[in-house]
């Protein structure tokens, strides 16, 4: 187990330095200058040539990129263009941010995924199954950015009950777990939780269904089983799969939403990532996307050494 | 302790709160993706000056933001007085105000005024700063040092006579140097910044809100705010500024687009508007080669096209352009040749320059599918392809991304890469002299160092741009930039099409906002009801 945590580890330095390399091409293949972050709109060629100097960016590309990736490897990220402060900290301050909306985007989409998939997986071909799948196909069709909106109109600009946008009064500095905070939450956790509960649904209906349909089901209700330890075998047969789903989605939702956290001007990783791109802010944007890879290689990571412990046929594999 | 006395403490508690609840605060929702730097040199273009500038800090020169009916003009900031020296036009003496104190207590005089020239200018000051030399002198492109007389009097140099430095000098933003010192770094100072404006640095969370309060020591007592605390939030998204005014989360917006208005008029919201300084222009080329060149085709183009319908079309929200600035504005100069939809000479103009029926003018124009300051560019760009077809112009467009426009721009009419354009899209502020007109007119202008696009090589405006940079008495300067737009106008240099009228929605809440014609607007005189 350890030599196979040890090289699924090893398999990250490839992917970050990959993930790194294509960040920094998108950027110098794309028409806009690398100090875009720092210049005002209109400043003349004369003018970015002098910076690109005192910036640095006068040097070869690949020396650009060699410099970058080993201060990453020694954890410095560098500074964010735009704001002179450290790209560390930026990070920092919008994962924990992005936290508290997937902490809550999860509890909802998972709780009420797997509740409507082993619904649905029970009650397979009635009526009930097809509302649940229908829901579910919405809810993986409906764009985030325009459910995001409805919702605003209805709860917060027509009904005056929840807030439209932000982290708190005074901002995520001031956040806490108390219900005058939590409500500027439920919004955005509710618009972004829409398309892994459906995802999830979708799965577990699917697996429920699968299994019902098993030897080992017809056996155990044969022996006399009751319905409730039927349903145990049946959960234990589905969680390594609804685990791995799980363990993607909450990979997604961690990553943060740029439509959703834009909606809702919620100061997570996709806020982060948005504003990076529209400012063109080099060390930021590279930093925000390398972390984020990394991250969702160590969530997998994380998925694929809980399963064997749930599921014996996979640690005899 | 006795039952008085815990009454009493009760009372003075409760009294305590009472007061803290009672203070007045205004919620602006921004258009920025974050707060603009507060390293007193802001980021974010003039919005961040707006917001992060001239509440913060002063500058020497500053505008007059009282007026909604009058154009704005340069008035005393920091300084009181200044002028050029007559010897030497290179050099221009500024005398300072007495008594301005920064928010640490220090004092604003001749020092502090130096120390912040050297911040952008003086490359081996321990305090120059790359960023903050970024953002300040492409607007002020003449001013190479200043150096200290006395404790109350500055000399500032610049690498030519230039008359239009005071106006330039309203962007170098004061900051203090003894809290500089604290950290020596621009960066802890945009922690905790401090200036000598009329608000107060309180707190900032880095891309979410930065919280000023008012500065009663302010020196300009009647510019001493009249809410207690204003909160700035960056909201990029412009549905997200609407709903959050609608539910009440900030008092004021920015850039309330045009199909929201109906909305937030039902809801009681104020919307106000008011045309300032902005074009939304085609920039012609002058290369000899192409149809643009010939001045009969540029002014039939521009009485070409109806602007009352693209006012129409932008919700009334603009206001139909004459030239670079309205008729009234100190530089307009009553220019012969007048803007105006006239279809008629424009067909005469173009059958006069050999163009008719069986021979239409072809046109190519580069223009950009969204961008700051560009308003409604597809639809708008359509409209005008539509009523110069009716003209005889056919109009091709070369379609870029906002960025990719801009460096286009930089790169002038002449290089491959701008894939024979004719005109080019680009909106501007005409706030400054220099940025209004020396960068389009000037010969030497042309990239790299500045943007003349279009190759203008013409010895009357070379000859117009130099007289009105020596002319230094204020009345003087004006009378010759405006020879100088009356100019551009009779030849037609740009299609000039609209001034944008920078819509803001306010709640009912929301008092005392006089939106001058400029890109500031002062937010001292705001009292919330």
């Amino acid at each position: 187990m350890i030599v196979y945590i040890l090289r699924r580890l090893f398999y990250v330095v490839p992917i970050a330095l990959a993930v790194s390399a294509v960040c920094f091409a998108l950027v110098y293949l794309g028409p806009v200058d690398p100090l875009k972050a720092v210049l005002p709109a209109d400043a003349s060629l004369e003018l970015i040539e002098k910076l690109k100097v005192d910036y640095g960016f006068d040097k070869p590309v690949p020396v650009q990129f060699a410099k970058w990736v080993w201060r990453a490897a020694h954890g410095d990220l560098g500074l964010s263009l735009a704001t002179g402060r450290p790209v560390r900290e930026e990070i920092a301050r919008a994962i924990s941010n992005t936290f508290v909306l997937a902490f809550f985007a999860c509890s909802f989409g998972f709780s009420l995924g797997i509740a409507f998939g082993f619904v649905a997986g029970y009650f397979n071909g009635t009526w009930i199954d097809r509302v649940v799948t229908g829901f579910a196909v919405t809810g993986v069709s409906v764009p985030h950015y325009w459910l995001g909106m409805v919702m605003v109109i209805l709860f917060s600009v027509i009904l005056n009950w929840l807030p439209a946008m932000g982290m708190g009064a005074g901002g995520s500095a001031d956040w806490a777990w108390d219900w005058e905070h939590i409500r500027f939450v439920i919004l955005p956790a509710i618009t972004l939780s829409v398309i892994p509960t459906a995802i999830l649904a979708r799965t577990v209906r699917a697996l429920v269904a699968d299994i019902l349909t098993r030897e080992f089901v017809s056996a155990l209700i044969a022996k006399g089983m009751n319905d409730r330890d039927v349903f145990r075998h049946v959960v234990k047969n589905a969680a390594p799969t609804a685990l791995a789903v799980m363990g993607i989605q909450l990979g997604y939702l961690l990553g943060g939403s740029i439509l959703v956290e834009t909606v809702f001007s919620w100061p997570g990783t996709g806020f982060l990532l948005s504003v990076a791109i529209f400012q063109r802010d080099l060390p930021l944007l590279q930093g925000t996307i390398l972390f984020l890879a990394l991250f969702f290689v160590f969530l997998n990571l994380l998925v694929d050494v809980i399963q064997p412990f749930l599921d014996p046929r996979i640690r005899r594999t | 302790m006795s039952i008085t006395l815990r009454a009493l403490a009760a009372f003075g508690l409760a009294f305590a709160c009472a007061t803290a609840g009672a203070q007045s605060v205004l919620r602006i929702g921004m258009t920025a993706a974050d707060i603009p730097a507060t390293t007193s040199q802001p980021d974010s273009g003039f919005e961040g000056n707006r917001f992060t500038g001239i509440t913060l800090f002063d500058g020497l020169t500053q505008w007059d933001l009282s007026s909604a009916d009058k154009p704005s003009v340069i008035v005393p900031g920091l300084a009181t007085e200044w002028a050029a020296d007559a010897k030497d036009r290179t050099k221009w003496i500024f005398k300072l105000r007495k008594g301005a104190k920064f928010h640490d207590g220090s004092d604003v005089n001749a020092d502090a005024i130096v120390f912040n020239f050297e911040k952008v200018l003086k490359k081996d000051a321990p305090h120059y700063d790359a960023r903050l030399v970024a953002q300040t002198t492409p607007r002020m492109p003449t001013v190479t040092g200043a150096r200290k007389i006395d404790d109350y009097t500055v000399e500032v140099q610049t690498s030519e006579p230039d008359s239009f430095v005071p106006i330039n000098l309203s962007n170098l933003f004061i900051a203090s140097p003894t809290a500089w010192a604290k950290t020596k770094s621009w960066a802890e100072f945009a922690k905790a910044p401090v200036g000598s404006g009329p608000w107060k640095f309180v707190r900032l969370v880095p891309r979410e809100r930065l919280e000023m309060e008012k500065y009663a020591g302010y020196w300009d007592a009647k510019r001493v705010p009249k809410t207690d605390r204003v909160v700035l939030i960056p909201m990029p998204d412009s549905s997200t500024r609407v709903n959050a005014l609608l539910s009440g989360q900030v008092d004021w917006i920015e850039a309330a687009p045009g199909d929201s208005i109906a909305q937030l008029k039902s809801r009681g919201m104020q919307i106000t508007s008011n045309p300032y300084p902005h074009t939304w222009p085609w920039q012609f080329s002058f290369v000899p080669e192409h149809p643009t060149a010939d001045v009969r085709v540029r002014q039939a183009m521009n009485l070409a096209i109806d602007r009352d319908a693209i006012v129409a079309l932008l919700g009334g929200f603009a206001a139909p352009a004459k030239g670079a600035v309205p008729p009234g504005h100190p530089w307009w100069g009553n220019p012969k040749f007048d803007i105006k939809y006239d279809p008629a000479a424009a067909r005469k103009l173009l059958a006069e320059a050999g163009y008719g029926p069986g021979k239409p003018v072809k046109v190519k124009v580069q223009i950009s599918q969204s961008g700051s300051g560009q308003m409604l560019p597809l639809p708008m760009n359509e409209l005008i392809q539509q009523q110069m077809k009716a003209v005889g112009i056919e109009i091709e467009f070369d379609v870029l991304v906002w960025e990719a426009l801009f460096n286009n721009w930089r790169i002038g009419a002449k290089d491959p890469k701008s894939n024979g354009a004719h005109a080019i899209n680009v909106s501007f502020a005409t706030q400054d002299p220099f940025f209004a007109f020396a960068r389009f007119y000037d010969s030497r202008m042309v990239s790299p160092r500045s943007v003349n696009w279009g190759w203008i090589q013409d010895p009357e405006f070379d000859k117009l741009v130099a007289a009105s940079r020596s002319s230094f008495e204020a009345k003087e300067r004006d009378a010759a930039l405006g020879r100088l737009h009356a100019r551009a106008v009779e030849q037609a240099a740009f299609l000039f099409v609209v001034h944008d009228t920078g819509p803001r929605a306010l709640s009912p809440k929301v008092q005392g906002f006089v939106q001058a014609k400029n890109w500031f607007q002062d937010l001292t005189p705001i009292s919330m009801k």
